[in-house]
């Protein structure tokens, strides 16, 4: 135990590379957690296990950036939620009317279609829907009138690709198709060549109008949305969540998670080993068989009798976890301690009549700082795989839903055996590469505390 | 007679944690475990009643019928000792002494697959496939670890020995469950060469049996010898760096020994006390199988008995798996502290 001043280990830290290379990627996690908390509202994140929230995403959609690779396009799922709106009126008639641009350029067609509205007006006005093709050809789909309402109302709705007017109306307009219309959806007709049963690719122009006589009307909420296979920069899982943002909000979830743990037990454990170790005697063999009690309790089958009895609340984990984190420090700490505490200046305090705690703070807590960095280092990545364990088994939080969490879902509904990597790798390389820069970090520093590993 | 004291000190610490470790258990699941006890004995009282029309009949009244039904509810629960709660110093001592006698009772719910209740039944089935699978792969670990370790350790900043140290810390931070899931991702999806769930589909009974468990096993066991040997291999690494600075090797090169017959007879011999150690406590750690793997595997074994029990809050084979788990670490500790107290003659002396 020589004594290293805080500037050698700047320096010493400095010119380690993987020590370095460990900062550089915490940095760019906390950077990552920063865009999370900035980006993504905390309400959408609040709302990860409300399946009703995700209804506009697709099911186990894969990146869309993997068409990038692919020479047959997969079709992306859109929500188009941003339309032209457009407002005219003609003696008795008032039109509104919204207008959707799609460029689509993919070798299938979409999953479905649906126009979710909510329409404001009074009397019964007249809902039309039709679709301008890039082949110039202009396909009515639906021509229906809202129900009827005295005074002023809003209303809401869905309307599905499968209605049956929509079906009714391409049925009609067959004549259009040089191939058989029955059996087929009506986005595979809508997005078809007129020759051939293939996707027809370009420009396309979905065209909302609002009739309404003697009256204001107005569609406030319009979105179409187009239903794809691919979606977003990470796809979305089977309860069409978007998976970008579990993963997002997963990395300040797992710096939170493993920093507290891991600066929580290296405190208290080095507290109670410097403490006992300063002590000596009936204390110190007392505290150290404490030691040894919780040492040998089996650490994963608690936490999991825990969390299913108490809570599984992420805090009171938080605290379970330090209950296991602090002994292996707390046994160093110890021997450290009985280590200083002979020193010359330790003693000639002692005699002076100081305080214990002051002896402690000002004589031995400083010493071991060094030791207790990296110590905190190593125990970051210990934390946050445990949690991610627990989480793995169904026990962690379901208000801060985090990686393991994440992995939990994948492996419930058999991701691995189907095949949807985007819903295994992500989770997992950031819990390893958030571990990774821990371990890292803690290498570095360790080396410098311990210089005989790395010397030979 | 210092080692004497030392063995005995260490054994009545380890009968406490024990003790300790069973209390704890015994008191977290205990109040939800009363309740469920309960309610089985109301709904086993009610079924019998329906199963047998005859009782209900025999009463004029539903009042009177409804007291026969609580009074035989109420001498059940006597019977069973329900009726103190299970803090009382009666029922935890008699639970505990039941414990010790290796009697842990009939489990709740869960079963063996050949049908027994019986929590050492259970036991028995699981233990020998955890052994099957963390045992062989803790072995292979140490062997491929130990040879790793002291080829990197001796020739310090080559090739061999930065790709061991950054793969042992690389895979450090990677948890082994979700490489189990990568791996049954690429060795069940893509290539189709390993089943992707571990427990065979063909009964105990089949002589085809061996086989198919074998053939099972095979991508957990590589799993966790994958993740597994990095670690070791640092670890054995460190200590023969440390060894290899010491001075009566320094002695040995300068009158010519040679480099291999240093390292694998002197140096490996003196970095032989921890290795052991560690050895021991990985093998009984071993025992216990994982929680986590045995779930990804879906592998019938003690991990993946504790998870379902605490699901199900069995306390029987909750409380009978925490004991068993409990036990084989504790004497881990304890035989890697005499093999430590045997090899390094420092302690054993009590210097």
């Amino acid at each position: 135990m020589s004594s290293i001043t805080p500037q050698e280990i700047r320096q010493e830290f400095a010119r380690s590379g993987i020590g370095i290379a460990g900062i550089a990627i915490l940095l760019a996690l906390i950077v990552t957690s920063a865009l999370a908390v900035i980006t993504i509202p905390i309400e959408t994140f609040r709302e990860w296990n409300d399946p009703s929230s995700w209804l506009e995403y697709p099911k186990v959609a894969i990146p869309a950036w993997v068409n990038i690779f692919l020479s047959e396009k997969i079709p992306e799922h859109r929500i188009l939620d941003s339309p032209i709106v457009t407002s005219e009126t003609y003696g008795d008639i008032t039109l509104t009317s919204n207008q959707f641009g799609l460029n689509f350029n993919y070798d299938d067609f979409p999953n479905d279609m649906i126009y979710e509205f909510s329409a404001q007006y009074t009397g019964s006005p007249l809902l039309q829907i039709s679709v301008l093709r890039p082949d110039g050809k202009e396909i009515r789909l639906l021509s229906a009138s809202l129900p009827y309402s005295e005074s002023q109302t809003t209303h809401n709705e869905r309307i599905f690709s499968t209605d049956k007017t929509i079906k009714k109306n391409l049925a009609m307009q067959g004549g259009e198709f040089a191939f058989a219309l029955d059996g087929l959806s009506a986005e595979d007709v809508i997005f078809s060549q007129s020759q051939a049963h293939m996707p027809l690719k370009g420009d396309y122009i979905f065209l909302v109008n609002l009739y309404g006589v003697n009256s204001e009307s107005d569609i406030p909420e319009s979105t179409m949305i187009i239903g794809g296979k691919a979606f977003g920069v990470m796809g979305t899982d089977e309860l069409r969540r978007d998976l970008a943002v579990g993963l997002l909000w997963g990395t300040p979830l797992a710096l939170f998670i493993g920093l507290a743990v891991a600066i929580a037990s290296v405190i208290m454990g080095l507290l109670y080993g410097i403490y006992a170790g300063y002590r000596g005697m009936r204390t110190d063999e007392v505290m150290m068989r404490f030691n040894d009690v919780i040492y040998a309790l089996p650490a994963l089958p608690f936490l999991i009798i825990l969390s299913v009895t108490i809570s599984n609340s992420i805090f009171l984990m938080i605290g379970f976890l330090m209950i296991f984190g602090w002994v292996g420090i707390a046994k160093v700490a110890r021997s450290m301690a009985l280590q200083i505490k002979t020193r010359g200046y330790v003693e000639a305090a002692n005699m002076m009549g100081q305080k214990n705690s002051k002896v402690i703070l000002k004589h031995i807590l400083p010493q071991l700082l060094p030791y207790a960095f990296a110590s905190i280092a190593i125990s970051v990545p210990a934390a946050i795989t445990t949690e991610a364990g627990l989480s793995f088994l169904g026990l962690g939080d379901p208000s801060f839903p985090t990686w393991g969490q994440i992995l939990h879902d994948a492996n419930v509904y058999g991701a691995a055996a189907r095949g949807l990597w985007w819903w295994i790798v992500p989770p997992g390389m950031m819990i390893a590469v958030t571990g990774l820069a821990f371990v890292f970090i803690g290498n570095a520093l360790d080396a410098i505390v311990n210089p005989k590993l790395k010397k030979g | 007679m210092a080692l004497k004291r030392y063995v005995a000190t260490r054994l009545v610490t380890m009968f406490g944690v024990l003790m300790i470790t069973l209390l704890l258990t015994i008191s977290l699941v205990g109040s939800n475990m009363d309740t469920i006890l309960k309610q089985g004995v109301t709904f086993q009282v009610r079924t019998e009643i329906t199963d047998n029309p005859a009782i209900a009949e025999s009463f004029s009244s539903v009042e009177e019928f409804e007291r026969y039904v609580q009074e035989q509810i109420e001498q059940r629960v006597r019977l069973l000792g329900l009726d103190e709660p299970w803090y009382s110093p009666q029922r935890l001592g008699l639970t505990m002494f039941k414990i010790l006698t290796l009697d842990f009772g009939h489990a709740t719910f869960l079963t063996s697959d050949l049908g027994s209740s019986d929590v050492k039944d259970i036991i028995l089935e699981k233990l020998p496939r955890t052994i099957l699978l963390f045992t062989t792969a803790t072995i292979i670990i140490s062997v491929i670890g130990i040879f790793l370790g002291a080829l990197s350790g001796s020739k310090i900043g080559s090739a061999i020995d930065r790709v061991t140290s950054s793969f042992a810390i690389i895979s450090s931070s990677f948890p082994v469950w979700w490489i189990g899931m990568l791996m049954i991702f690429v060795f069940a999806f893509i290539y189709q060469i390993f089943p992707a769930r571990a427990t065979p589909s063909i009964p105990p009974s089949d002589p085809a049996y061996i086989g198919a468990l074998l053939y099972h096993m095979a991508l957990p066991l590589i799993t966790i010898v994958m993740i597994g040997f990095g670690a070791w291999a640092y670890l054995v690494r460190n200590f023969i760096v440390g060894i290899m600075q010491e001075d009566f090797i320094l002695a040995k090169r300068t009158i010519g020994v040679r480099q291999g017959k240093i390292i694998y007879k002197h140096a490996l011999k003196n970095a032989a006390p921890p290795i052991i150690t560690i050895l021991a406590l990985s093998l009984s750690g071993s025992l216990g199988g994982a929680i986590i793997t045995e779930a990804v595997f879906d592998w019938p074994g003690m991990g993946r008995l504790y998870f379902e029990a605490i699901t199900v809050m069995d306390l029987p084979v909750i409380i009978g798996a925490t004991y068993v788990l409990t036990v084989f670490f504790l004497a881990s500790i304890f035989i890697a502290d005499l093999l430590y107290g045997y090899f390094d003659p420092r302690v054993r002396t009590g210097s």
